[in-house]
């Protein structure tokens, strides 16, 4: 059978894992081998500081999502008239979004150092106030790293919107125009609506990234701080697992971590049950 | 009134948009051609005397083409086996009237959401086990099984597309199923072919816990990983560090530049169709 070679990886890659890392969570890795220890893990991950940080942290994250999806919105609508140059922008929104995690990171790691290019650039026009210290701080680590994350995700938001927006029949903006709608009226009444299944579609996307694929710009650029500030579940479950020798506990958060994202996809597939009822 | 302060607002607030975006890219090529004395008196500017020196040190002092080689011979190689895998499988999806074919393009659209993360500790301990860690093999094996839920489902949608009559005239002139996949399917899905092999390729060369975790042998580095390394060790010297960031960049750039527009479709065709 042609689908048996991709059921085969896929139980190696998907299944197997999945059920070792409950079974994992339930033990403890001394010296080779594994014992059971039940509940031990869980408990020992609910009192952790660290692990509360963690999915704290990730749960900051998400208030990226707001942003992205309303910037994104407002960049699509004003490339949907296609002025002149749209496909300059189109081109330079979305670069950052193609570019690898690690190089961002790393190109961010410099840029926002204390005496590095933008508090300088800061200073230099004036706006010395705001030249923080955008990475070496507790207080703003988490803003500088969800500042970045804006800046590389936006470009797919603004492309994705803008696809969409494109496919709707014009008669609708001729309509609204006819009723004397100005530029924002029209937008807000003809694009937005025409959007909702795009944004329910992109935020459900968007929470499950900042949930679990930002462990690129922690590993690069913080790693996890200072004291521990930009911790996110991925990174803590990587220490654990691999630095600290503790695969036991690293399993019990990722099982954790596995259950979180569960929840939003169970929440995007009973929306998109509902719409199309 | 408000329609014409929207219409003077527009080109300069997407300008500032497109300064932001390419602001880091053109500091990351501008560094990389400054010297580190003149990059510390000129952080900005275009540098006075461009120079390749940079790239020198930054190819020669480390295993840089080793790495890029790592990670050329990962990605091809996991590309292109997740596609042959991925395309038997959505060919039976969506032609061969599989039973719970249903079942397993749903499961294909939840296991796409997965966290790898998740995967990779008893992953690891398998690997040990199976003495696969530090290969080549280990790392395609887990690429193809994350590549193929995506794949599965773009070419499951594509492939539905093809009319059904196109098959069974070919199986009337007596071509095995086999057959037909080849040669009407395929040739009639091709940019959904080259729309998957850009997004698997850009995610493959992009991906970095995979690598760290299952390639820690310096020599099997990839360029990503590579790149962490090659961060600390010339974290003072910022030209160079910027001119490993270009070695590693200019491949995408480069598809990017000549092939926009299957990027922007490649990676929104699965939220299109997932809506």
């Amino acid at each position: 059978m042609f689908l048996l070679p991709a059921i085969l990886v896929l139980a190696i890659v998907f299944l197997y894992p999945i059920i070792e890392i409950v079974r994992y969570s339930f033990s403890a890795y001394q010296m080779g081998s594994w014992t059971f220890v039940g509940l031990q893990n869980y408990r020992i991950m609910f009192n952790d500081s660290i692990f509360l940080r963690a999915f704290r942290d990730n749960f900051e994250l998400l208030l990226v999502v707001p942003v992205l999806t309303v910037l994104g919105i407002f960049l699509a609508i004003l490339l949907y008239e296609r002025g002149r140059f749209w496909r300059t922008h189109r081109f330079a929104v979305f670069l950052p979004y193609i570019l690898a995690i690690p190089v961002v990171g790393v190109i961010f790691g410099y840029l926002f150092q204390l005496n590095g290019v933008i508090n300088e650039g800061l200073r230099a026009v004036g706006l010395g106030a705001l030249a923080i210290d955008w990475l070496g701080s507790p207080k703003h680590s988490m803003t500088t790293l969800m500042l970045v994350i804006l800046w590389k995700e936006l470009g797919f938001a603004v492309v994705l919107f803008l696809a969409r927006l494109l496919s709707v029949p014009t008669e609708l903006y001729e309509a609204a125009r006819l009723d004397g709608a100005g530029w924002w009226r029209m937008h807000w009444h003809v694009s937005v609506p025409q959007l909702k299944s795009v944004i329910r579609f992109y935020i459900v996307l968007e929470m499950i990234t900042m949930m679990s694929w930002v462990f690129g710009y922690v590993y690069v650029m913080t790693s996890g701080g200072p004291a521990n500030s930009t911790m996110v579940a991925e990174l803590y479950i990587y220490q654990t697992a691999f630095q600290f020798n503790n695969p036991g506990l690293a399993s019990a958060v990722g099982v954790a971590l596995l259950l979180v994202s569960g929840v939003f996809v169970t929440v995007q597939f009973l929306m998109n049950r509902g719409e199309s009822r | 009134m408000k329609s014409r302060l929207a219409g003077i607002l527009k080109q300069p607030v997407l300008w500032i948009v497109t300064l932001l975006a390419l602001f880091p890219i053109y500091f990351m090529i501008v560094t990389s051609l400054k010297t580190q004395d003149s990059y510390a008196v000129n952080h900005f500017g275009l540098p006075a005397h461009p120079t390749f020196t940079n790239f020198t040190t930054a190819l020669g002092g480390s295993h840089f083409f080793v790495w890029f080689g790592n990670s050329v011979l990962l990605t091809v190689c996991s590309v292109i086996v997740s596609c042959v895998i991925a395309t038997l499988a959505a060919f039976a999806l969506a032609k061969l009237n599989v039973p719970g074919a249903g079942f397993w393009y749903n499961l294909m659209t939840i296991l796409m959401v997965i966290p790898p993360v998740v995967m990779v500790i008893p992953l690891f301990q398998f690997m040990v086990n199976i003495g696969l860690v530090n290969t080549y093999q280990g790392v395609i094996l887990i690429y193809t099984g994350l590549l193929l839920p995506f794949s599965i489902f773009l070419l499951t949608n594509f492939f539905r597309e093809v009319p059904d009559s196109l098959l069974e005239a070919s199986s009337i002139d007596g071509a095995s199923t086999f057959k037909s996949l080849v040669k009407i399917i395929i040739p009639l899905s091709t940019p959904a072919f080259v729309t998957l092999v850009i997004v698997n390729a850009l995610w493959v060369w992009n991906e970095l816990l995979i690598s760290v975790v299952f390639l820690q042998d310096d020599m099997m580095k990839t360029l990503m990983v590579g790149l962490t390394v090659f961060q600390s060790r010339y974290t003072l010297n910022i030209p160079a560090t910027m001119a490993g960031l270009v070695i590693a960049t200019i491949p995408i750039l480069v598809l990017y530049i000549g092939g926009q527009k299957f990027f922007i479709e490649g990676l929104t065709a699965g939220a299109n169709k997932g809506e």
